[in-house]
């Protein structure tokens, strides 16, 4: 193809997007586009493959069968919602396993979170109140991005989140009705996930590349500070109504804005976790690559017992 | 271990894996009786059978289906999105297939 035929390719790709037209994976569609979604797509299933590890660590430990079976459908579900989004990944032509080779190797990324340790019982709680709160307000205007099958994917994942969150703060609730040391359990949870929450949504705007084109391809609808904002003002009076104080001394409403002037945002926290620094990196690392590895004779097995089974059915047809 | 050393080892070890893949599945569901099977998404599975099982707890945790078709990915052919000029525009032009194509007096009854 010529440049010239290319350069009109992309033009027509454009126009279609901004007519709010949906990608198929069979689709032309510039490089650039595919490798930008294989990136963000392989990026969010790994997010929540990686993600199940901090809740998975408490499951034998739930205080109750409610709470177990909860937290249970809970790491279920986002086993699911990786599978989901692995596959919309795949239909742009990599396949399954690079995808997992590029996450052991520490070629992808995962979103920074979980790389926080998760200590106690209410950190479940904080968990699925903030973690879960801030993974919406991220993933709702992704249900109308440009490619069709990450906008599935993204349907079927935010039908799903809703529960997360109030399981979440269901148990936040229960502890501050309880004792003073519940309260106090809650009270650590919000200080220690809060912040780490804040930056869940991403590099304030001036420090964030390529958002032009996401903002074009509709993989962005709103920018990093917005969505920021939007979860602030929404989580503030959550945590009023529980008793529970927010971890920023210079948290205060703004009345003129209609929103919550918040403190400073420690971003040099954020860059040390994202290069591999934070306080579980290397730990969810390692446990990843041990359940992969340890689980590779099962898969041989079952792949062996496949192939037996296909043979033995073609000899008993002749 | 150090987390280079993790590294190291993962991707020595995938030198020499001979590992066969799991291959890819479509898998399609019908949501109640009375409505078609409807693509799903896909997963990976050693056989037809796990195939199924594995799209039950994929794709209908909170009763999505009451029946499921899985199909090998490979065994599905689809049209070429670059063909669909000749595919689909020869039905464009052929309005005499819509009842609104006919011209009928105002006044006429059940048609
Ligand atoms: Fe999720
Ligand atoms: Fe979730």
């Amino acid at each position: 193809m010529s440049e010239e035929q290319i350069k009109n390719l992309e033009k027509q790709f454009e126009e279609r997007i901004a007519r709010d037209e949906k990608i198929e994976p069979k689709d032309w569609m510039p490089d650039k586009y595919r490798q930008t979604h294989i990136r963000q797509m392989s990026q969010h299933a790994h997010s929540e493959i990686v993600g199940m590890l901090p809740e998975g660590n408490w499951i034998s430990r739930a205080p109750t069968l409610r709470r177990k079976v909860a937290l249970l459908a809970k790491v279920q579900d986002e086993a699911g919602h990786g599978l989901y989004l692995y596959s919309a990944c795949e239909t742009l032509g990599i396949s399954r396993d690079a995808l997992y080779e590029q996450l052991h190797s520490g070629k992808a990324k995962y979103s920074s979170i979980f790389n926080y340790p998760t200590v106690t019982w209410a950190d479940m709680g904080a968990v699925g109140w903030l973690v879960d709160g801030a993974a919406i307000i991220n993933q709702v205007p992704l249900c109308s991005t440009s490619f069709g099958p990450y906008a599935r994917a993204m349907v079927r994942v935010c039908k799903e989140e809703s529960f997360h969150q109030r399981q979440g703060y269901e148990i936040m609730l229960k502890l501050t009705q309880g004792t003073p040391e519940q309260i106090d359990m809650a009270q650590d949870a919000l200080n220690r996930w809060w912040w780490p929450s804040l930056m869940m949504l991403g590099p304030t705007d001036a420090e964030s590349v390529h958002t032009e084109q996401s903002m074009k391809w509709k993989l962005k609808r709103k920018s990093n500070d917005d969505l920021r904002q939007q979860f602030i003002d929404q989580t503030v009076p959550q945590a009023e109504l529980i008793g529970l104080t927010i971890p920023d001394p210079d948290l205060k409403w703004n009345e003129e804005r209609g929103s919550y002037d918040f403190g400073e945002i420690n971003w040099d926290e954020f860059w040390q976790v994202v290069k591999g620094h934070g306080p579980m990196n290397k730990e969810r690392m390692k446990a990843r690559i041990d359940a992969w590895e340890g689980g590779e004779w099962v898969r041989d097995a079952a792949m062996a017992h496949a192939e037996k089974k296909a043979e033995r059915k073609i000899k008993q047809a002749i | 271990m150090s987390l280079a050393l993790l590294k190291e080892h993962y991707t020595n070890k995938n030198i020499i894996m001979s590992t066969k893949n799991w291959p890819l599945w479509e898998v399609f569901v019908r949501s109640k009786n009375g409505l078609e099977h409807r693509h799903f998404g896909s997963l990976h599975a050693a056989d037809a059978e796990m195939a199924l099982e594995n799209a039950r707890d994929v794709y209908t945790r909170r009763n999505e289906g009451v029946s499921i078709w899985v199909v090998e990915s490979k065994d599905i052919t689809a049209s070429n999105p670059e063909h669909n000029g000749e595919l689909f525009e020869p039905a464009q032009d052929k309005v005499y297939r819509h009842p609104t194509f006919y011209d009928l007096p105002d006044d006429v009854k059940y048609m």
